[in-house]
């Protein structure tokens, strides 16, 4: 494929560890940021994004140009001495089953680097922040170093690109949680807090970190940014299969040939992301249902093959497109095992902070248990659907609970034979005695 | 005045004071600091001990119960003594699927601990930990800062080079 095809991964070389600035420049990095400084009025930057269509690859797909443009400006005449506000990046990559922003931090960090200062720009922020998980040093090792070389060329600090705007960027490196990764949560813990999400509204933009209006961008997405500026408009909008645009990172884990992640068009059939580029299942095993993207989505069936990556129309076949990696489900491996895992999951990885969610997912975990280990009744399967809708959307503080039910009330929908197995086997054998 | 000044620091070194200080400029407040602070006692003495964690509210004006709340949400912040190196097996779905108890048992086995465990030498605690992002090359393992990967087959050889 050509590189023009790929650009988020285009600098990203089997034969090097990852692409240095000298690589990154002959790609035509860091002259998106030249453009937009040199030639463009922030607000024209915010719509260039808006336009292009990129939407927000963290997982809930909002269109990121418009959430800029949601941002209160500053007066024109603010010379920037007391900095209003924020951009933050979300680089807290922890949804069960996707590896994609590792790959972007570790690989090309000045990509992500311009693309924070040309958000900085359009949205006027004169800080930005760099949430990266804990556990990921390597990211943090060569972010640390490539923050060092754009400051020393100007591409980051005061009077960029010898412009009137500057920007300093921070990096923080953070001590674990899940729900760090929630956005309002991230701010919290970004100002030294517990992790636990805030009461919405007021949404970020308008009163996110210590107050200040702040933008939430994920590490793909922002990724995205410089290629938009560079190429332009039509040339990203043409990149994308169906009603998306762009490309996006996709990858597939499990029992398949190939695990991997590839970057590919949006729209792109799950069927080509499974068959072709992870080569299919291993020997010996079928396919029997997938997890779209990430942990805390639906679970789709080998029917929904044919269903085109992109947000509204995985949304329609009852799933998320979320993450973009998809976690393969074989026939060896059983559902109701699977869906304790992700419970047990969400169960440890809540704050706490609201009941639904702090009792209801160990109430979960305690009824699969039961069920597994032969002490299930058929009620139970009851009270799980019925706990789906009492932990589902609009009972809870933020998307924590909501998420663990998607692939647990997919579960009981598609794999109902399953979880009764267990509880008529037992009952059978005690009847039988 | 000096003795209030220099009693409660007591338990932290000038160069974890001063790194935690060199952190400070990076927040609008000292507060804010909090992780980071905790996180450089941490990578000079191993874990966060009572002594240090009072100290470390008194350097940032809070209260140690504050910060107690904060040290205890985050899983990568150590309220007991580990081992030299933490072993993190990753125990999400993909891991899971791809034997990752199997992972954590034998090396657990190998280093005779349960989980939380220092090895009799102080040279090993295996802890669980959420997903690594590495789910193309499950199961795998965070050793120290280094991610392993691949440890279907060999864990105790990969890890333990033996």
């Amino acid at each position: 494929m050509d590189r023009m095809d790929r650009p988020l991964t285009q600098n990203i070389q089997a034969d090097r560890p990852f692409a240095t600035l000298s690589d990154y420049l002959k790609t035509g990095g860091y002259q998106g940021l030249a453009h937009a400084i040199n030639n463009l009025q922030p607000k024209e930057v915010q719509q260039w994004v808006r336009d292009a269509g990129l939407r927000g690859r963290g997982g809930a797909g909002f269109n990121t140009g418009l959430k800029w443009s949601l941002v209160p400006m500053p007066e024109p005449n603010d010379t920037g001495r007391n900095p209003a506000h924020y951009l933050v990046v979300n680089g807290d990559e922890m949804e069960p089953g996707t590896f994609k922003d590792r790959l972007l931090l570790e690989k090309d960090p000045h990509q992500l680097i311009e693309g924070i200062v040309i958000a900085a720009y359009a949205i006027q922020a004169r800080t930005a922040y760099i949430f990266l998980r804990g556990e990921y040093h390597l990211a943090a090792e060569r972010l640390i170093h490539a923050l060092e070389e754009a400051r020393a060329q100007g591409y980051v600090g005061e009077h960029i690109l010898d412009s009137d705007f500057s920007l300093q960027i921070h990096l923080h490196t953070s001590a674990g949680r899940y729900i760090c990764g929630e956005e309002s949560a991230l701010l919290n813990a970004l100002e030294g807090k517990r992790a636990t999400p805030r009461p919405k509204p007021p949404f970020a933009v308008v009163s996110g970190l210590w107050g200040k209006p702040t933008v939430v961008n994920n590490v793909e997405t922002l990724c995205n940014v410089p290629h938009i500026l560079h190429y332009g408009v039509d040339w990203y909008r043409s990149l994308g299969r169906g009603a998306d645009k762009g490309t996006k990172l996709f990858g597939a884990s499990g029992r398949v040939r190939r695990p991997g992640l590839w970057e590919l068009p949006m729209g792109t059939p799950i069927r080509e992301i499974i068959e072709d580029h992870a080569g299919g299942m291993r020997d010996g095993y079928q396919l029997r249902g997938f997890l779209p993207g990430g942990a805390s989505t639906d679970f789709l069936l080998p029917e929904h093959l044919d269903v085109p990556m992109e947000y509204d129309a995985v949304a329609k076949a009852g799933s998320r497109m979320g993450t973009g990696t998809l976690i393969v489900l074989d026939d060896q491996t059983c559902p109701v095992q699977m869906v304790l895992n992700l419970e047990q999951f969400f169960a440890q990885e809540s704050c706490g902070w609201c009941t639904p969610c702090r009792d209801g997912l160990p109430w979960t975990v305690t009824l699969l248990k039961d069920i597994i280990e032969g002490r299930g009744r058929l009620e139970d399967l009851d009270t799980l659907s019925r706990l789906t809708r009492m932990l589902g959307p609009g009972n809870t503080f933020c998307a924590l609970a909501p998420g663990a039910m998607e692939p647990l009330q997919s579960a009981l929908k598609y794999f109902r034979a399953d979880f009764e197995r267990y509880i008529i086997r037992d009952k059978t054998i005690l009847e039988t005695g | 005045m000096l003795e209030r000044i220099n009693k409660p620091f007591a338990g932290l070194s000038p160069a974890e004071i001063d790194e935690i200080h060199a952190e400070m400029s990076h927040y609008e407040n000292k507060s804010a600091v909090a992780i980071e602070a905790l996180k450089i006692v941490q990578k000079h003495r191993g874990w966060v001990s009572d002594a240090c964690l009072v100290a470390v509210a008194e350097l940032l004006d809070t209260s140690p119960a504050q910060l107690e709340g904060v040290a205890t949400f985050y899983n990568l912040i150590y309220r007991q003594p580990v081992g030299r190196t933490v072993i993190h097996v990753c125990n999400s779905v993909t891991c899971w699927m791809l034997g990752a108890d199997q992972v954590r048992e034998s090396l657990c086995r190998h280093l005779n601990v349960d989980l939380g465990e220092m090895s009799e030498d102080g040279e090993y605690t295996i802890l669980p930990i959420v997903c690594l992002g590495a789910c193309d090359h499950a199961p795998v393992a965070m050793v120290g800062d280094q991610l392993i990967m691949d440890l279907a087959e060999h864990a105790v050889q990969q890890i333990f080079g033996e």
